[in-house]
Formats: C-alpha cells, structure tokens, sequence
C-alpha cells in the first residue's frame, strides 16, 4: 500500500508543480493547495501504514493497544493542515486583491505593466 | 602593549569631537596619544639582540585565536616609527587641514590607521595580525578616500582596497595551511598559529610549504606594492598629503615589508623564497625608479620612489643573508625618516606655492627657507650622500651585492641603476622647487605654519642625526631587528666609515658613480621628460593596472547579465529553477537507493483502497486539466475528500476530521473568491504545455522516489513510545494525537495558531486596504 501512496504523492506533486507553472495566478492557488496535500500525505506515509488501530487508549486501559499507529507524524501533518489553510485562505484574497487592482491574473502581462 | 593599541582606537573615536571644540589645535592634542606611547616604548630600550617581552590575552581559544603581543628588535623598531611619525603627521594634519570640515574624519582615520599598524606589527599570533592587516587596509580605503566627493578619488581609494585586499584573502589562506603545517609538525591550539612558535620547525620539508609561501609572497606584495601589484599605491595619491606621508613611510606598505621580515625566520632561508622574493624586488625597484623620474607631480615621483626602495627592500630580505638583512634594517629606518619628511615638504610646496608640478615650480629657497632646508637634509638621504643614514644603508646594500658568494653582475646594475634614478629623483623634488629663478609660482609664496614644518625638520635631523651616529641605533635597535629577521644572533656595528680595504674601496666606487650619474641624470631631466613620459604611457595601456581596470569593468558588466539572467521577474522561471535544480539533485541517489527500499507491493493492495488512490490521482490531475472554475473547485474538494477517507483507514481519525473540515471551508472560500474573478483560459502554447508537464512529471516521480525512499527509514521508536505511555497516566488524555498537540508540544501549537492569526491580519487588512488602491470596493 506504501507503493500505491507513493505514486498518488508523486501525481499530486506533479499537477501542483504544472499549475504552479501557469501563467494564471488562480491555477497557482490550485497548485499549492495539491502540493500542500502531497507533502502531508509524504509525510503521514513516512511514520508507517497501520491499519484501524489509531493512537487511542481505551477506556479501561492505561496505554493504547499494541501496534498502534505512530502518533508523531499525525500530530506534524495536523498542524500542517491547518497551517495550510491559512496559506490557502491569504493567497486566496490576495489574488482577488491583485486581480481587481491589475484588472487581470496573467502574471505575464503584470510584469508588462509593471515596466 | 594591548593598552597601546586600545588607546588610539580609543582616540579615533573621540577625534571628531575634539576637533569640532579644539579646532586647530586638535592635531597638537592628539598626537599626545602616540606621542605618549612613543615614550612608552623608548623607556623599554634598549632591546637586546634575541630578546622578546610578550603579552597574552586570551580571544577565541577553540580556534586557536589569541592576542599574544611580542616586543623584541623588530616590532619595537616599527612601534616607534609608527608612533612617531604618526605623532608628528597628527601635528602636520591639524595644520594642513586648519579649518576644513573634514579635519576631525581625517584625524579619526589617522589614529584608527595607527592603532590598526601598531596591533600587526605587534601581534604574534597569526589570526590576530590578519585581523589588524585588513584593519589597516579598510582605514587606509577611508583614507584615500577622504574627498570622496570626486570620482576619481573613490576610484583610487576603492582600487587600493581591492588590492590590498584581494591580497588579504590571499595571505588568510596562508595563514590558514600554515596552521594546518604547524599542527602537522606538532603544535597544538594557539601555538600552531603564533609566529615565535613558527620559527623552530622546519616548515619548508612539509608538502604545503610551496602554497603556504606563494600565498604569502603575494599578500605581503600586493600590501607593499610590488610589481605587477604597484599600480594602487600611486594612485593613491589622492589622498591629501599627511595620509601620503603615512602611508608611504613606516606604515601601510611597510605592513608587506615587516611580514616577510617577520615570517623569514620561519618561511625564509629556502630557494623558493629567494626564487620569489628576488626578481619582483628587482623589477620593482628598476621600474618604479625609472618611472618615477618620468612624472612631473611631486608626490607621484616620491610615490614612485618609494615603491622603488620597498623594491630593494624585499629583495634584500629574499637574500636573506645576515648583510642583505643588515642592509633591509637601515634602509628600512632610513627611508621611513626621509620619505615621511619629503611627503610632508611636498604637501609644505603645494601650500606654500599652490602646486606640486617640479616643472612649474622654481625659486621657492628664499620664500620657504625652513621647508627647503628640511627637504635638502631628507632628499639627501634619499640619494644616500654622506653624512645621511641614507648612506649608511646604500652602502651596506652595495656591499652585500659586492660581497655575495654567487655575485650577479646584472643585480648589481638593476642596483646601481636603481640608486641613480633615486638621487635624481631626490634632486628633482628637493632641489628643483627651490633653486633656480623666483619668478614664477615663488613670488606669491608664503612659508607655512609651524605645525607643518615640525615634522620634516625632526624627521630630516632624525636622518642626519642617526647617520652620524649609527652606532647608537644598532646598540639600542638595530642588532635586535636584524635578529629578529635573521633568525640567529647579528650584532650589527654600523659606520660611515669603513676604512680602506678592497671592498669598501669598491663599494665607495659604486657610490661615488651613483651620485655624480645621478647628478647628470637630473641635469637632463627636463629633456628626458617628456619622451619617458610618453614611452611610460604606452606602457601603461598594456600593464597590469589596465588588466585591473578591464577585469573591474567585466565583474560589473558579467555580473549585470547573469543577474538579468537568472531575476527574470517571471514567477514560473523561479518554480522552474527551483523544481530542475532539486530533481538533479536529489534523483539520482533516490534512484541509487531504491534497490535497498522494501518491496513496493508485498501484499496485493487491497480493492477499496486502491480504488480511492485512483480517485484523489484523478480528481487531482482534473483540478489541473478542467478549464472551468467551479469544475476545477470541486476535482481538488474530491482530492482533499478522498485524503481524508485515506487518513481513516489508516487510522489518523483527527487528520480525517480536521482535512474534511479545511477542505469544506477551502471549497466554500475558493468558491466565493473565485466566482469574482476572470474565467481560466489558455494561455500558453502547446509546447510550452508540453514542456511544464515533463517537468512536473520529473518533479512528481522524484517525490514519489523520496516517498518510497522513506519507508525504508526506521524512525526513533523512543518519542513515540513515550508520548503513548504516557498521554493517559501524565496528561489524562485518552487521544495521544491531540495530547501531543495540545500537552506536550503545546508551545509548537501556539506558535500554529500566531501563524493563522496572522493569516487572519493579513487578509483582513488586504480586504480593507482595498478600496484606497483598487478603486471602487
């Protein structure tokens, strides 16, 4: 299963580096929002694949069951979602902003008006 | 000693202010400073031959990087000179520059300089004295650099740092493998990097000997402006004339002088320093000799001269045998008296008459009696005529080329040819302005003030005095400096007098003929003018100060267009140079290691699993296809969607809940931002496209390899164990994912949650700031 993740990392990084690659800012935006997942997921598969046994005690035990999942890599790739919310949301209205002061999101012609 | 080098940067930081309340009296009350200091290092005469007083001070001990000080004949030598040319320059400058606004930057520069000087020549310690050698060079950049108003002033001053410092890189590295020499032969910590330790090991047997003395070589001759790296020290001339007068006698080009003469007991004594050390002396001081007598500004023919003289100085020192050394010490001390009193009566000429230009000027003896009288007693010694110290030290370095075992008869004409371009030199800056009609520039000129005559006559009497006396000078210092160089114990017995036997008679020969054909030379000088003149500038166009400027000119030209290269200003090139340079990098030994990783599939995937990675693959590459806004929205909510079921399966419940949460707020955001802006169209051509994507494939199958390549890591099971033991029985949590979050690495999480406040700042403040630049809201 790590191999079949690992492929659908590379796809994700992928169309994010094509869209990055656009001339058109709203495609960036889609492009981080790709990466930003294929980075999580690279690290999430990086502690190990457990399947249905989450980091959880139960309610009569003191420690979780063993061979629980690696709690360590859920907690970075937990704050990494949120983090990359925040980036997504700013570069949201900061490309709305950019768009209506420059009147148009080719970033080709913004250097042209910049000259 | 430390105290010494304290209180005159001390003073730099204090001169501005006192010249802003003393006026003109400031050079007077500064040069107490190194007026005391002076005093200070007279009362520790005499120095003994071999004998050394050090002080230490500890700096950066794990680098072997210490402030160890160490008088002994050679350093004390330079300490005085340093300090008292360097008082009576302060006393010439507040003169010079009375009632400039630039007098207190000018002082402040001088004091930093000499306090940078005292610390190299007193320092023992490798590190250190590289420390004080750049010192020297940015201060005397200042100090070139004074009128920076004036273009061509900044180009000097900017020329003169970036030899002498191009040099320093150089000489650091020396340094640096002579560290590494001296640890392979022994010495530890500080000790490998302090010059006294140097001496006793036999560093030319070791591999890095011939790098180490290259390096050297070249630091110590860009400093003292030794062909093909003179072309600074001319120029320099911009600099108004105390700095001149400094820079030229005991200090800034002395700095190359004193290390060879430092490092000689340790490097010297081996074909190769002699190989080195010897022609660039020799071409020096014939070159520059020679074009010296083709300039008509006073202070670019004493510029010129002195580089001559450092010419036979550091062909003395490749020598290297005790009456070369002997010879160095004289001329050394010699030519820092005269020198410093010609510069200043060179800058007394220009106030006095209104120019430097020795075919212009003439007939100046009666109008600037004091000047002309301190210059002919200086200039005298420059032509090394008896009774002069001047003298003491020609005939020593007639003698040692007379004497040599292997004797060059072409050495001895580079030599003899050398001392009469000097005496004629000396003659056309000395006696020129001053005999002859008074018709001209003379009938309007004035003597100068009293603070500028005090230097040159002390200076002048110093020459004359010291050559009558030179017994006193090697009793007190000069058998200890030639020690000091010689490495072995040399007890000078210096003479104007040296009686009558075959070699004297030779050697008073030799001088004799300087004088009178340097007398002739001069007699023909206003006729050779012009056409060495012309013969020089040709030379010029092809020199190396040309090769400098072309090379200056390129960097700037070169580094234009790599920067208009690389800063296009497209975003999609900096993704691009970024994306390229890391596939290069990190492909191949991803590629190298994956016959190591763990079998790829060991169990065959099971079917639901596999069927939602092929959804996020697809949805993602729609996200990046669909050409509509709202089509494209919902194929990455699908993406994000189908990660989070992928995080519950592999048992990640919080990452499940909190990616279904951002992804339904992205998707609402993106949505109602989107809707507003322009329709996606297709913007680049096809091979363009076609290009981008084998980029991103590259890119995507990299990160898959690193992917792959991480499954193979085994992380530290110890943190994950820990927090799992101890998420219920320490922080009463039941979810360990949320304890380490919110428990144990909380302040991780607050730092989170500044981070997405700020997001919130920002977009609230790019909402507002709307309506001011964008128009209507």
């Amino acid at each position: 299963m790590a191999g079949l993740l690992a492929i659908l990392v590379g796809v994700l990084f992928g169309a994010g580096v094509y869209l990055l690659l656009r001339r058109s800012l709203i495609r960036l935006i889609f492009g981080l929002a790709l990466i930003s997942h294929a980075v999580n997921l690279l690290v999430f598969t990086t502690g190990g694949l457990v399947r249905g046994n989450p980091p959880l005690v139960p309610p009569e035990a003191q420690v979780p069951p063993a061979g629980h999942a690696d709690p360590i890599p859920q907690a970075l790739v937990l704050t990494a979602i949120v983090i990359g919310f925040g980036l997504l949301a700013f570069t949201c209205v900061l490309v709305k902003q950019v768009v209506k002061t420059l009147g148009t999101d080719d970033t080709d012609s913004m250097r042209a008006n910049e000259e | 000693m430390l105290w010494t080098i304290l209180l005159l940067f001390g003073l730099a930081a204090a001169a501005p202010l006192v010249a802003k309340f003393a006026k003109g009296a400031s050079g007077w009350l500064l040069a107490a400073g190194p007026a005391a200091i002076l005093f200070a290092y007279l009362a520790q005469l005499p120095i003994l031959p071999g004998e050394s007083r050090s002080e230490v001070w500890e700096w950066v001990p794990g680098l072997g990087v210490e402030l160890r000080f160490v008088l002994d004949g050679l350093s004390a030598t330079f300490t005085l000179l340093i300090t008292g040319i360097g008082a009576l320059v302060l006393v010439y400058a507040g003169g010079y520059m009375a009632g400039k606004a630039k007098l207190g930057q000018l002082l402040s520069y001088l004091l930093l300089f000499l306090g940078s000087m005292l610390g190299l020549v007193l320092s023992d310690n490798t590190i250190a004295l590289f420390v004080f050698w750049e010192l020297t060079s940015i201060s005397s950049y200042l100090l070139i650099g004074l009128d920076h108003e004036r273009e061509s002033v900044r180009s000097a001053a900017l020329k003169a740092l970036l030899v002498t410092g191009g040099g320093g890189l150089l000489l650091l590295g020396g340094f640096v493998l002579l560290g590494i020499a001296a640890g392979d032969l022994g010495l530890k910590g500080a000790d490998a990097f302090s010059i006294s330790a140097l001496a006793d090991l036999d560093l030319s047997a070791h591999g890095l000997y011939p790098a180490i003395m290259v390096l050297v070589a070249i630091g110590a001759f860009t400093k003292s402006a030794q062909a093909p790296f003179h072309f600074w020290l001319p120029q320099a001339m911009a600099a108004p004339t105390p700095v001149s007068a400094l820079l030229h006698s005991a200090t800034m080009v002395k700095a190359g002088i004193f290390l060879l003469a430092r490092l000689h007991p340790a490097l010297g004594g081996t074909d190769l320093w002699t190989a080195l050390l010897v022609p660039v002396g020799a071409v020096t001081m014939l070159g520059a000799a020679i074009t010296a007598l083709g300039q008509r500004d006073k202070k670019r023919i004493l510029a010129y001269s002195t580089v001559s003289v450092l010419g036979i100085l550091v062909t003395l020192l490749g020598a290297g045998t005790v009456v070369a050394i002997e010879a160095a010490v004289v001329l050394l001390v010699a030519h820092a008296f005269y020198k410093a009193a010609l510069f200043m009566v060179a800058g007394n000429v220009d106030h006095g008459a209104g120019t430097r230009d020795v075919t212009l000027l003439s007939g100046l003896r009666k109008a600037m009696p004091f000047t002309f009288a301190a210059g002919a007693v200086a200039a005298l010694s420059m032509a090394g005529a008896p009774p002069m110290f001047g003298f003491v030290g020609k005939e020593l370095f007639y003698g040692k080329l007379v004497t040599a075992e292997a004797r060059s008869t072409l050495l001895i004409l580079v030599a003899v040819a050398t001392n009469v371009a000097l005496v004629a030199a000396a003659l056309l800056v000395a006696l020129r302005p001053f005999v002859g009609s008074s018709a001209g520039v003379a009938k309007n000129a004035h003597e100068v003030s009293a603070p500028m005559l005090v230097g040159p006559l002390i200076l002048a009497a110093a020459g004359l005095f010291v050559g009558l006396f030179p017994d006193v000078f090697d009793a007190t210092l000069g058998s200890a400096m030639a020690t000091a160089i010689a490495g072995q114990r040399v007890d000078m017995h210096l003479a104007l007098w040296h009686g009558l036997n075959p070699t004297a008679l030779g050697v008073m020969g030799l001088s004799a003929a300087t004088l009178v054909l340097g007398a002739m030379v001069y007699h023909r000088t206003r006729r050779l003018l012009a056409p060495l003149a012309e013969a020089l500038s040709r030379l010029r166009a092809i020199g190396p100060e040309t090769w400098y400027e072309k090379g200056l000119a390129g960097l700037v030209t070169g580094s234009d267009r790599v920067t208009r290269g690389i800063q296009t200003g497209y975003l999609r090139h900096y993704v691009l140079a970024v994306v390229v340079a890391a596939v290069v990098l990190a492909a191949p030994p991803l590629l190298r290691s994956l016959p190591g990783a763990a079998p790829l599939f060991p169990e065959a995937p099971r079917p639901h699993e596999a069927l939602l990675v092929a959804v996020a693959a697809a949805s993602a590459v729609a996200a990046m296809v669909l050409r509509s806004r709202t089509a494209a929205i919902a194929a990455l909510g699908a993406t994000g969607a189908v990660i989070a079921m992928l995080f519950l399966l592999f048992s990640a419940p919080d990452l499940s809940i909190t990616q279904i949460m951002v992804e339904t707020l992205s998707v609402i955001l993106l949505v109602l931002v989107l809707s507003r802006l322009p329709r996606l169209v297709t913007r680049s051509s096809r091979s363009r496209r076609i290009a981008d994507l084998a980029v991103a494939t590259l890119a995507g199958g990299t990160m898959a390899l690193l992917a792959i390549a991480a499954t193979t890591v085994s992380l530290d099971p110890e943190a994950a164990r820990f927090f799992a033991a101890a998420s219920y029985t320490e922080a009463q949590g039941r979810n360990v994912v949320n304890v380490v979050l919110v428990d144990f690495r909380a302040l991780d999480t607050m730092g989170e949650i500044f981070v997405v406040a700020a997001a919130g700042f920002g977009i609230h403040a790019l909402l507002r700031l709307a309506p001011e630049t964008g128009g209507a809201a």
